[in-house]
């Protein structure tokens, strides 16, 4: 019982070499950017594309390996998309009572098994309704509830959330999550919200140009990203570069960042934007980083600021609200940036 | 919106407008102004009429059959290939939508007449296809068909690919699919395209006076007796052509309040 994946294929401009691993119970969130061979991967595991080299074992069983391939309605597989896709001439039981009737399902049985589904996500009294008749959120929870409904091994979700408005998304999730908790397969969560995949996901995998570049338990990727993207999405400042024992870290760009944690080779530095803080004059005391930086961008975020800044080396910096006001900040503006290098980490490269 | 001075573009532009118009309206106006109202249900009920009428009803129906049959499978592979020979094939159904109906006539001569390509092979087994009730259907399929495919086709298009992907993960096979889904909700565009072609096969009249003759009760359907009548007893022709128009204008009233936006 367990899903060993390597889908190799090439669709549009890239070339996909993704490999998966999960137990059955587990929720592997895949993030990347748009067009990085998420939604190809899904799809090849969903048995709507076929994999050009590797293969697609579940539960020991080959779905696809490469030269033969099982088409998608022999496969025990859940799928639901970003827009929930249900068939709008039927009703939310019927859309539920499709995949038992099409598996072979009397159709008595399959009503009785919709039904089922419709009461765990909250939606028996909506059974007779039709797609059009019901909110963005009870689509999205009757569509969960049809791909759940022919007991899949593999369940494909992708971006399930995503075209949800804010205050929907929030508590479609935690639908989700409820409902996924009782779900005893694999989940293959894809999404670009770092939210979703905290929340819902048990193992990440971040997929950038149809390669993973990195994968590992939420607690590990947020404390260790291993590429630009993977930073941007856990809120973190990262370099590559060399370190020395002394602690002094060298980027590409000629930038030294000091830590008093020092690795020495190729390695990684993170900055937690909230550690950086901002002077319009060369800060003198204990902090062993200044440089002396441009404002690029300024965005607001509630209370706070984040403030993109280039120059030696580029820095996000999250400062309150205040400190904008006090220091005037205003793009092109040179200010003097500060971090602790006790609040510098580094970890091989 | 309203613009000062808007007069003379008015004028420039309402001139030939109107005139446009009036080249339309005027002959269905001196249809309705000419025909004998009073007269029409004795004309309708002239001997010729009945065994006329019959026989489009019964052409038109087939007609209507085999666009449903053969041209709806056709209209799924041109739906959803993205072969380039697809565009060419799409073109070349759009040819009896432009050929003038005497020229596919010929053409259905050619194809099923005594020594046409196809009709050279049937011949010794005593079937002969031109001049009979058959190639009535024949020559109205020949130029109905293409509007109903298009039509067809294009609410195939329309459907999300996607849906027939989560189908397929539900269990439906590519069959089932097209039955519980694909064609349900394409059946708006299938009524829309069988109203289309079946209006069309009504009005059929070159290819069929010229590949399937004009004899009364076998091949004259009713616009073949509007034109005999039309020299024997105009006010005949015109009661019928009034009928005519009254189903024209009926399939475009439903088109249009059920199917078309």
């Amino acid at each position: 019982m367990s899903l060993d994946a390597r889908v190799r294929l090439s669709r549009g401009a890239i070339d996909v070499d993704v490999s998966l691993r999960a137990e059955p119970g587990q929720v592997i969130g895949v993030l990347g950017p748009n067009g990085g061979g998420k939604t190809t991967t899904v799809l090849a595991l969903a048995g709507i594309l076929r994999v050009a080299e590797g293969h697609v074992r579940v539960d020991g069983q080959a779905w696809d390996d490469g030269r033969r391939a099982l088409p998608p309605e022999q496969r025990t597989v859940g799928l639901m998309l970003a827009d929930s896709l249900l068939f709008p001439h039927l009703t939310a039981l019927e859309n539920v009572a499709y995949g038992p009737r099409s598996r072979g399902v009397d159709r008595h049985r399959a009503r009785d098994r919709a039904r089922e589904e419709l009461g765990r996500v909250d939606l028996l009294e909506r059974a007779s309704s039709r797609p059009r008749q019901l909110s963005s959120g009870q689509q999205a929870r009757v569509a969960l509830a049809r791909a759940l409904a022919t007991d899949p091994s593999l369940l494909l979700l992708d971006e399930p959330l995503a075209a949800l408005d804010p205050d929907t998304r929030a508590r479609t999730r935690s639908d989700l999550a409820t409902r996924l908790t009782a779900y005893g397969g694999i989940t293959v969560l894809v999404t670009h919200d770092p939210l979703d995949a905290l929340t819902l996901a048990d193992h990440l995998v971040f997929v950038e140009d149809g390669h993973v570049t990195q994968s590992g338990t939420p607690a590990e990727v947020l404390s260790e990203p291993r590429s630009p993207y993977v930073a941007t999405v856990v809120g973190l400042n990262l370099y590559a570069g060399e370190g020395d024992s002394r602690g002094h870290v060298t980027t590409g760009e000629g930038g030294v960042v000091v830590t008093t944690s020092p690795t020495e080779g190729r390695v990684w530095a993170t900055i937690p934007p909230s550690a950086v803080s901002l002077h319009l004059h060369q800060p003198e005391g204990s902090p062993r980083n200044t440089w002396r930086l441009r404002v690029a961008s300024v965005t607001v975020q509630g209370q706070s600021a984040r403030v993109g800044l280039v120059g030696a080396l580029p820095v996000t910096a999250e400062v309150t609200l205040e400190s904008v006001t006090a220091l005037g900040l205003q793009v092109g503006q040179q200010v003097w940036a500060a971090v602790k290098a006790t609040e510098v980490r580094t970890y091989p490269r | 919106m309203r613009y000062a001075g808007r007069w003379r573009t008015r004028l420039a532009l309402g001139v030939p407008a109107g005139l446009a118009l009036l080249l339309l309206v005027v002959p269905l106006a001196a249809l309705l102004v000419r025909a004998d109202w009073a007269r029409i249900p004795a004309d309708l009920a002239t001997p010729t009429v009945l065994p006329a009428l019959r026989l489009s009803l019964t052409t038109t129906s087939c007609t209507a059959a085999l666009c449903l049959l053969l041209g709806t499978p056709l209209a799924w592979f041109l739906a959803r290939s993205d072969h380039p020979a697809t565009s060419w094939l799409r073109a070349l159904l759009t040819v009896p939508l432009v050929l003038p109906p005497v020229v596919g006539g010929v053409a259905l001569l050619m194809a099923w007449g005594r020594k046409g390509l196809l009709g050279q092979h049937l011949a010794p087994f005593g079937v002969q296809i031109p001049f009979t009730t058959v190639a009535v259907v024949l020559a109205e399929t020949f130029v109905a068909m293409p509007y109903y495919v298009l039509a067809v086709e294009g609410a195939m298009r329309g459907l999300d690919a996607r849906l027939e992907s989560v189908a397929r993960t539900l269990g439906a096979g590519e069959l089932r699919y097209l039955r519980t889904v694909g064609i349900p909700l394409v059946l708006p565009g299938i009524a829309s395209g069988l109203a289309l072609a079946w209006a069309r096969a009504l009005g059929e009249f070159g290819a069929t006076i010229t590949f399937a003759g004009n004899f009364q009760g076998r091949t004259q359907t009713l616009p073949l007796l509007v034109y005999v009548e039309l020299e024997r007893d105009p006010q005949v022709a015109i009661s019928i052509s009034i009928m005519l128009l009254a189903v024209s204008v009926l399939v475009l009233g439903v088109l249009r309040g059920r199917w078309l936006r």
